[in-house]
């Protein structure tokens, strides 16, 4: 389960209890959010850039290795270090659309 | 607060808040002309420090020509050029929140060029960096572009909206690092008690996000009760939304908040 420095003063049956059912319904929000994607109709010829980098981070919630949530938010950014020439817009999508995929049309 | 109702001064003072700092942000749409700026400018200066007295909250500010606004340079430097008429004002703390948003050649110029500004006028900086897949890279860019200008003290800088992937960069560089709180968004209260834990509590504070967007200012009192749920002493909680701001925010004498 990941690193051994036990920062947080509860035990990990306290966490459990105190926090499971929250992100049970959270995880289960995802489950339903990836059945209605699928049950909708596709605007575009590929898959949502978005879509594939959710998809790709949810491995790392269970590959055992910690520090999951700055690995996913490692996975969702973009990696590149050169300012852009200009911006597309004010807004964030959320996900790294140079990785694969297909933008969005917006 | 300019975008707030006073139902959110009320509940702050509620809450025990005693003090604000506001920053110089985006209005939710582009200001046509410098003009613009410098009437929000003396909003933050003038009429929102006295509603914020009515509450019994003291309101400092921050001002700046903002990342979301500064792709267009020639206004960006007009603004530039007002900034300092302020900078003297009671309630300035400094200059902020620059930064970037999607991190452009222009918002970099632009953001040395208020770095520059703060260094000639010996002021603090608070900085924005960009939200969600844009928050590391530009973290990044705005840490070089301070190390690169060379006159500026780590230790007289705010950088704000850390999160898991970016708290480690900065307070490693020696810079103070805020956790603008969120109800879902972005970083949430359960997550900065995570930081926290795993970071400890030293230049990191706590800050509640008080937009045009789903925002909370309570996000901050909530904070306190979850280091309580998870077995935390009210020190810690007494640190990361008191003391620190008072260590960092005292360096500028017109902070006149102090310890009780």
């Amino acid at each position: 389960m990941g690193s051994p420095s036990y920062t947080c003063p509860m035990t990990r049956e306290e966490v459990i209890n105190q926090y499971f059912l929250e992100h049970r319904a959270k995880m289960i929000d995802i489950a339903a959010f990836l059945d209605r994607v699928e049950r909708a109709r596709p605007a575009g010829t590929g898959d949502d850039y978005r879509l594939l980098a959710m998809v790709e981070a949810l491995g790392i919630l269970t590959d055992g290795a910690g520090k999951r949530a700055e690995r996913v938010l490692d996975a969702l950014s973009d990696p590149s270090l050169d300012p852009i020439a200009a911006a597309p817009g004010k807004g964030a999508a959320g996900a790294y659309a140079g990785k694969s995929g297909t933008e969005p049309k917006s | 607060m300019v975008s707030r109702t006073t139902d959110d001064y009320q509940r702050m003072a509620e809450a025990g808040c005693v003090a604000i700092t506001e920053p110089a942000f985006w209005a939710g749409y582009d200001r046509s002309s410098a003009q613009g700026f410098y009437d929000y400018f003396r909003l933050l200066t003038g009429f929102e420090p006295k509603r914020a007295a009515q509450y019994g909250i003291e309101h400092y500010t921050w001002i700046c020509m903002n990342p979301k606004e500064a792709e267009d340079l020639a206004l960006a430097r007009d603004v530039i050029e007002i900034i300092p008429e302020f900078l003297d004002e009671d309630n300035v703390l400094g200059v902020g929140e620059i930064g970037l948003n999607k991190n452009t050649r222009n918002e970099l110029t632009i953001l040395e060029e208020q770095i520059a500004l703060a260094a000639e006028h010996e002021q603090l900086i608070l900085v924005h960096t960009p939200h969600l897949e844009d928050k590391r890279k530009g973290t990044r860019i705005t840490i070089d572009a301070i190390k690169r200008n060379g006159k500026i003290d780590p230790g007289r800088v705010l950088i704000d909206h850390v999160e898991e992937h970016t708290v480690g960069m900065v307070l490693d560089e020696g810079f103070w690092a805020g956790m603008t709180l969120y109800p879902n968004s972005k970083c949430t209260v359960q997550r900065a008690v995570d930081i926290i834990e795993t970071y400890g509590n030293e230049r990191l504070w706590v800050n509640s996000a008080g937009d045009w967007g789903h925002s909370d200012p309570m996000t901050v009192p909530r904070t306190g009760i979850e280091l309580k749920r998870r077995g935390h002493g009210p020190e810690l909680f007494d640190k990361i939304s008191f003391r620190n701001p008072l260590t960092f925010l005292g360096q500028c004498a017109k902070f006149k908040v102090r310890d009780a």
